[in-house]
């Protein structure tokens, strides 16, 4: 990116209207990946100058226990829907989780499910970081995945959506392949690197569980429908040029009893719609790269 | 400016949590519990608030006043639910022949002795509530603080009720450091406050978490997001039948926590919806009402 840039540069601008047609493998017109975050929240974090990680003073006992929620009931019950409807994870992982719960991980990784890095805890954030402090984070995060689960990472959602300027240039340096953090775009798009290349896969803050609750607070059965228009859409306009949906969830929120059972009834409507690829994030962004090809820069 | 190297090393990164205060387990893979009265333990808790007029305590507690002193508006709606909403679930409970908790603040016990009188008449239990909606706790409150708070409120509501109660429930659920031992300490067998479970499990220093799902409850569905009482109806019902269901499957009792506010729920307009839920829960051989000691009681001694 371009540093203090008005506009940081970070991609081209590319029209909706006209672009070379996509093609998903069996002629499908909309890949759909599903984002479980796996997280690992700090009951009592270091305070980091711009954020504050609770609402309350340590022990933020609400905002803890609902996440560990996820860690003791409801990842579960959220993996379990989506076996049952044949959507694979693609996981958003706190890499500290490996640490900290590896029965959760080990789980994941069972289900056949792709790990990228979501940091190594939500807690920490990315503002401000030193070159060599996230140099750190980035190699803590390969090693980790790696020991814990024999994948080697490819992609990355910055934990807490935080970064630095420096943070998709080092990404692309480490060899990953593509990035969640950028929404500008319904297709995979190529990121301006410094050296090598990068994807950004679409991820999405729109119909993830947290705004669909906690931004626009939906009832579980307004979201299920919001997940069902949305598929709907974008899988007509991908007989154009093929699309990306992607669901991010967070099990401590989609796994409540009173949410859980109108999404297993969203995924069902996709899963039997026939015009769905539901794939892992490395399976779209590769059958994208084999179609665009390396990166002209 | 740059972070300093201590915030990139992580002390507490190790299996198990970053604290000591209890164990991870799953709730999936632990041995089946049984419930007497059907596989889903419906729990109605009733909270029993008194705002001052005058907020105080370390935070402010939800639902508290909101415009400068004196705020009429705020202070006599909430009121509202004691004088009328609680009686009008009272009512309903009644009707559908189910029991509940009541988690009251002390000064609810003192101030409107009749309620107090009628809840126990009900059948119902009554689970401590800290002192009054100023009474809430966090770690900027010193131990010395906490304790005598607690042991206040406790002290009040023994005296006030005639009898100790075995649950406590901190005001939005918000604790300290110290509270699980205080709480301990004070002869308590049970807190509602932590929400990352949806069975009862113990603490470290014994003390047994009911959990009281936040996001199950009518200031969360209908005052924070802004749902109507019907949506929320639906929701319980959504709730209720999935955890039927996996109970059967899973071969193991579940949990429905319903938190309800009087001044909330007890509207004319909203609690014929609450109501018509109870009455069709009711009628379900799955459902067993059951109030917190209850639940407690039924999942201690199967441990």
């Amino acid at each position: 990116m371009q540093e203090g840039a008005p506009d940081p540069g970070l991609y081209d601008y590319q029209p909706y209207q006209g672009r070379p047609k996509i093609e998903w493998p069996g002629g499908k017109s909309v890949a759909v990946w599903v984002a479980p975050n796996l997280e690992y929240y700090e009951i009592d974090p270091p305070i980091h100058p711009k954020r504050n990680p609770w609402p309350h003073p340590a022990p933020s006992v609400v905002g803890y226990s609902h996440r560990d929620h996820s860690n003791r009931v409801s990842h579960w019950r959220m993996a379990e829907v989506m076996s049952k409807h044949g959507f694979p994870g693609s996981v958003s992982l706190s890499v500290a989780l490996c640490q900290h719960h590896p029965e959760v991980v080990a789980d994941a990784n069972a289900r056949d499910w792709e790990f990228f890095s979501h940091g190594i805890y939500n807690t920490r954030y990315s503002y401000d970081m030193t070159e060599a402090q996230e140099r750190a984070i980035i190699e803590d995060s390969i090693k980790t995945v790696e020991n814990a689960t024999g994948q080697r990472i490819r992609g990355w959602l910055a934990p807490a959506l935080t970064h630095t300027p420096r943070t998709l240039d080092l990404l692309a340096e480490y060899g990953l392949d593509y990035t969640c953090d950028l929404y500008h775009d319904d297709q995979v798009q190529e990121v301006n690197v410094a050296k090598g290349r990068l994807a950004s896969i679409p991820y999405s803050l729109e119909v993830n569980d947290h705004y669909g609750f906690f931004v626009y607070n939906m009832s579980g059965r307004e979201y299920a429908e919001t997940l069902v228009r949305q598929f709907e859409r974008l899988a007509e306009e991908g007989e154009r040029s093929g699309t990306v949906m992607c669901i991010p969830l967070h099990a401590y929120l989609i796994g409540q009893p009173h949410r859980i059972g109108p999404f297993e009834e969203a995924l069902e409507h996709i899963a039997k719609d026939g015009r769905a690829w539901i794939a892992r994030a490395g399976e779209i962004v590769d059958a994208w790269r084999d179609q665009v090809g390396r990166a002209q820069r | 400016m740059t972070l300093p190297d201590s915030y990139t090393q992580y002390r507490k990164r190790r299996e198990g949590y970053d604290h000591e205060l209890y164990r991870w387990s799953n709730m999936h893979t632990r041995p089946p519990v049984e419930w007497p009265g059907g596989s889903v333990a419906v729990w109605l808790c009733v909270s029993l608030e008194w705002f001052p007029i005058t907020p105080g305590g370390p935070f402010k507690a939800p639902g508290h006043m909101v415009t400068p002193y004196p705020d009429y508006r705020h202070y006599t709606a909430r009121d509202y639910g004691n004088r009328v909403g609680a009686w009008r679930m009272l009512e309903a409970f009644e009707r559908a022949g189910v029991t509940a908790s009541f988690a009251a603040n002390a000064a609810v016990a003192e101030r409107y002795p009749e309620l107090i009188a009628a809840v126990q008449a009900g059948g119902h239990e009554i689970i401590a509530y800290s002192t009054d909606m100023n009474g809430t706790i966090d770690s900027t409150l010193s131990e010395a603080d906490e304790r005598a708070l607690i042991g206040d409120a406790m002290g009040r509501l023994e005296r006030a009720t005639g009898a100790r109660p075995k649950g406590w429930l901190s005001i939005a659920r918000q604790q300290s450091w110290h509270t699980l031992d205080i709480l301990k300490d004070e002869g308590l067998s049970y807190c509602c406050d932590w929400v990352n479970d949806e069975l009862p499990y113990r603490f470290e220093n014994g003390l047994i978490d009911l959990p009281l799902n936040h996001e199950l409850s009518d200031r969360q569905i209908i005052t924070v997001q802004q749902k109507g009482a019907d949506s929320w109806a639906e929701s319980m019902r959504d709730a209720f039948e999935w955890l039927v269901a996996e109970a059967a499957r899973e071969g193991s009792g579940r949990m429905l926590p319903i938190h309800l506010t009087p001044y909330i729920m007890g509207l004319p307009y909203r609690i014929g919806a609450l109501e018509c839920l109870l009455a069709d829960l009711a009628q379900r051989a799955e459902a067993w009402f059951a109030r917190g000691e209850d639940i407690v009681s039924a999942w201690e001694s199967q441990q």
